[in-house]
């Protein structure tokens, strides 16, 4: 400071002219003491922050500024995802109240876990009674992985689909639940005490492990745990509802996680909206907090591996959906698998979209009755881009928490391409789509186009937030080239992540079966 | 629905005749959306398609093809001398340029459709959109007077060795549109390079020839014209000045420099268009009009045009201060004026599936293109626009930029530890 008054009283004084060297060294010293200052602030801010609990950064600002730019938000807990995409639907819940719908009929489906042989091997018989958290079925080749039933009851159908695979196994629920007695391990019980433990209830077969989406092996290792605490799928539950009274079950399930894994349990939050969040997944002790702020597939857990800790060559993590960490925690503090299932109903076709309580694997026509439109529908199990499609006499697949509703769209529209009748979503600039970002749309199942060979480029990274070549990866899936596949990160997707290539893609292609059919050929191969 | 069910009941069967289902679905796709639905993966599509992403390529041209329409008889009058202001005698000169442009624009169609249509049916296939955008682009960027069996000739070129040989739409190498018209020009040189080929409806530009008019400048528009009182086509009274030579800006600037240019047209002329060259390459604010519809509707890609005129900007600069000859000397800023650079750039180089299909791919690519496209035109006296042969030849290292680009990404994944 002292310098810089001088060379002021010196110029003033005339005895120098000012030259180009004297104004840079001033320009230095006024940019030195701003950034001085501005660092300063910001960490005066982030302490006040800590005091009130808000997670910020780990960055400095400078690091934040340069990150603007880059894109790189590696090293933060905040991270900033600029792709993707939202797909507004009529139909969305508004009521945040749960109503109670305990349906009389439930179903377990094998063929809706990945990887099990066709054919399981089932122990109960038709007429047989179980209670909640009794063995149903096992794969022939894992004969130590117990599916368990969901509810207590009796079984009343065993249906075989092609080639006499189980289709579903029926069981009409008690009023009354009955729980089985299982003898949970304590706090101190080792790893394989717990592991033996989550086979024998069922709850083993709760979590997903990555790559390829299966249910884990007794001898996997994971190399972290990640839980996605939000859902930024169309017309996707809100969790911090699921998770209301249940905070204290929540963590419970978290701390058991953490005890089956040497890495850690990591949780990715909505950073988009910060203020509305759970305690639950706010406070929760024993886990890595990471927050996401963007569009759709921010929410997908495959997103927030790839910017937590991407899976390497070999690794193995697993994942959990937050109403199976409760459930887990339920089951630790009481013996008993108590699962039920929040699922949001919800889509342009059902006259009051809202929240019910049920079992997982419900009937589908008794949660629906007397809540949709005439007219050909689409019931889907999950959410519009990635959920599966179930007929109304059908069961909801057990995971999902979500049925969704919608137009069937067999119909032909004239000149469709050109000007079409009704306003529809899209991610292109062909639609004024854009003048209009709150705009929420009517949808149904028409392709709108028919399919062609890929001829656009740079649509699918518009919604993928990874750093990954979407269509060359499918190009290498088309002609089975293991080693491209991998190092172009097919291990770190899932249908849901390409879904949203799926629905923007020009040429119509079907990207989420492609990608199945790859992860399969990795699984069978590798 | 009346007309949906007429188009149902004469659907043709597809085993005995494969060629007219082919034709018959290409139109009843045209004409309705199919009720097909979605099945296995996600449930809703977007309302993009193949179709509705080419006919946006193709109104982007609109404005080309009006200009480049009228352009055609415009230029057809300065040669005489006659009708010198823009919008003098505006009946004769649109039709004249009619009179050019729609054979052109309809044999382009006739063969190449016909030729998509024909290789859809022996495939078994349904016909794709490709050739709406080339045929779209290929009568815009061929001289007005080129004869309909060379254009015939070179869009089936195209359509075959370029497109089919390689398994159709978005298999292809190389621009389709750019291959027609490379064909011409290294078949037929003299149809497409010259200073007389720019000006059509003249036997020769050499003083005194008269213009040579046929049934539909004599019988058809005069009768029309005469009925309503209007001057008509005389051919007696059309004839060539002395003097008249219809270079284009470029072949004087590659003569003598920016003063060359400027002898023979002002600034504005160029600009707005109202000189001899290609259909389409003239008026360039309707040509930044499109490419700015193309990148706001996100049908083209902004990168690689930003990267085109990135790589025009440096080379022009470096040979402005190399300043070896005229050419070199013409100021960096008026290459992108000049010429086809901007016609290039808007509708030929951002084409998916010749271009690179990476982000940064499609910043080197559309870099390079500038730069080979711009020494092509300053450098090579035998031909002084660079465009086309540029985007040929970046076409071909496309996939070689992609190939680097990928593989840094997987070794970024398999060195992670």
């Amino acid at each position: 400071m002292a310098f810089m008054l001088n060379s002021f009283l010196v110029f003033g004084q005339g005895t120098i002219t000012p030259s180009w060297a004297m104004y840079s060294i001033l320009g230095v010293l006024i940019l030195a003491g701003l950034s001085a200052l501005v660092g300063l602030t910001a960490n005066l801010i982030d302490m006040e922050a800590h005091k009130h609990g808000v997670q910020v950064s780990e960055d400095g600002w400078f690091t934040k500024f340069l990150n603007q730019f880059t894109g790189e938000t590696k090293s933060s807990k905040v991270h900033k995802l600029n792709r993707g995409f939202e797909i507004l639907i009529n139909g969305e819940v508004k009521s945040s109240q749960i109503v109670s719908k305990p349906v009389s009929r439930v179903a377990l489906k094998p063929y809706t876990f990945i990887g099990l042989s066709p054919i399981p091997k089932v122990v109960v018989e038709v007429g047989q009674s179980v209670k909640a958290g009794d063995e149903v079925y096992h794969d022939k080749k894992h004969p130590e992985i117990k599916f368990t039933s969901p509810v207590s009851g009796e079984v009343i159908e065993i249906n075989r689909g092609d080639k006499r695979a189980i289709a579903d196994i029926v069981i009409l629920a008690d009023k009354d639940q009955q729980y089985k007695k299982f003898n949970a391990p304590g706090k101190d019980a080792d790893r394989a005490a717990l592991v033996s433990f989550l086979v024998d209830t069922g709850a083993w077969t709760w979590i997903n492990e990555r790559p390829f989406d299966v249910v884990p092996q007794l001898s996997s290792q994971p190399k972290n745990i990640f839980i996605s605490t939000f859902d930024t799928a169309p017309l996707a539950p809100d969790n911090n509802l699921i998770v209301a009274g249940n905070e204290q079950a929540f963590q419970d399930g978290i701390d058991v996680l953490a005890r089956l894994t040497e890495g850690k349990v990591y949780l990715g939050l909505d950073g988009s909206n910060r203020g509305q969040l759970s305690t639950a997944f706010t406070n929760a002790k024993n886990a890595d907090l990471h927050y996401f702020e963007g569009k759709h597939p921010a929410g997908n857990v495959g997103v927030q591996i790839h910017h937590i800790a991407p899976i390497k060559s070999g690794e193995k993590v697993w994942t959990m959906r937050v109403q199976d960490v409760i459930a887990l925690g339920k089951l630790f503090a009481t013996g008993e698998v108590r699962r039920s299932a929040i699922v949001a109903i919800a889509g342009n076709e059902v006259k009051e979209p809202q929240y019910v309580s049920t079992f997982p694997g419900a009937s589908v026509a008794e949660l629906t009755q007397g809540n949709v439109t005439d007219g050909k529908l689409r019931y889907i199990s999950g959410d519009v881009l990635s959920g599966k499609q179930v007929s109304v006499t059908g069961f909801m697949n057990e995971k999902d928490d979500q049925l969704t509703v919608i137009e069937e769209g067999d119909f032909y529209e004239m000149f469709g391409w050109l000007m079409p009748l009704s306003p529809r979503p899209s991610a292109s600039g062909t639609y004024p789509n854009g003048l209009f970002p709150k705009m929420k749309f009517d949808v149904n199942t028409n392709t709108h186009g028919e399919k062609r060979a890929f001829v656009v480029t740079g649509q699918y990274e518009e919604v993928l937030p990874m750093d990954i070549y979407p269509q060359h990866l499918f190009k290498s899936i088309l002609t089975k080239d293991v080693e491209m596949m991998e190092g172009l990160g097919i291990n770190e997707l899932s249908e849901e992540d390409v879904a949203l290539c799926e629905f923007v893609c020009t040429s119509k292609q079907p990207l989420q079966q492609l990608l199945r059919e790859g992860l399969d050929y990795m699984r069978t191969e590798a | 629905m009346g007309l949906l069910q007429f188009l149902q009941r004469i659907e043709p069967d597809k085993k005995k005749s494969p060629l007219l289902h082919t034709a018959y679905d290409a139109f009843f796709t045209f004409a309705f959306t199919p009720n097909t639905v979605t099945k296995g993966g996600v449930h809703i599509r977007d309302g993009m398609d193949l179709k509705r992403l080419m006919v946006y390529v193709v109104l982007a041209l609109q404005l080309c093809y009006l200009f480049g329409s009228y352009n055609i008889g415009h230029q057809h009058f300065v040669a005489a001398g006659q009708h010198l202001g823009f919008l003098d005698a505006f009946h004769l000169k649109l039709a004249h340029g009619l009179i050019k442009m729609l054979p052109m624009f309809i044999v382009t169609h006739v063969v190449g459709l016909g030729m998509e249509f024909l290789f859809a049916a022996k495939k078994g296939h349904a016909v794709e959109e490709g050739f709406l955008v080339s045929g779209a682009l290929i009568p815009l960027i061929m001289p007005p007077d080129l004869p309909m069996w060379i254009l015939a000739l070179s869009v089936t070129f195209a359509v075959i060795l370029g497109k089919e040989a390689f398994g159709g739409t978005g298999m292809n190498i190389w621009n389709i549109a750019l291959l027609a018209r490379v064909f011409v020009f290294f078949a037929y040189p003299t149809e497409i390079s010259g200073d007389t080929c720019w000006v059509s409806g003249y036997d020769s530009l050499a003083a005194g020839s008269a213009a040579e008019y046929g049934w539909w400048h004599t019988g058809f528009f005069n009768s029309i014209f005469g009925s309503l009182g209007w001057p008509q086509f005389d051919a007696a009274k059309t004839v060539v000045v002395d003097g008249f030579s219809g270079a284009t800006p470029l072949a004087l600037a590659y003569q003598g420099g920016m003063e060359a240019v400027n002898q023979h047209y002002t600034v504005g002329q160029i600009l707005w268009g109202a000189i001899p060259g290609s259909i389409g390459e003239t008026n360039k604010p309707f040509i930044i009009l499109g490419a700015l519809f193309l990148i706001l509707t996100r049908v083209a890609s902004w990168r690689i045009m930003a990267g085109m005129v990135l790589g025009v900007g440096v080379t022009g600069l470096i040979f402005n201060a190399w300043g070896f000859n005229d050419f070199m000397m013409v100021p960096w800023y008026y290459h992108y004026i000049l010429g086809s650079f901007l016609f290039a750039m808007a509708f030929m180089a951002t084409d998916p599936v010749t271009a690179s299909g990476t982000n940064k791919g499609k910043w080197i690519y559309g870099f390079f293109i500038g730069v080979v496209g711009l020494v092509v035109r300053v450098m090579n006296p035998a031909y002084p626009e660079g465009w086309m042969l540029a985007i040929l030849f970046m076409n071909s290292f496309a996939p070689l930029i992609d190939y680097f680009i990928v593989q840094s990404n997987i070794k970024k994944r398999t060195s992670r530890v």
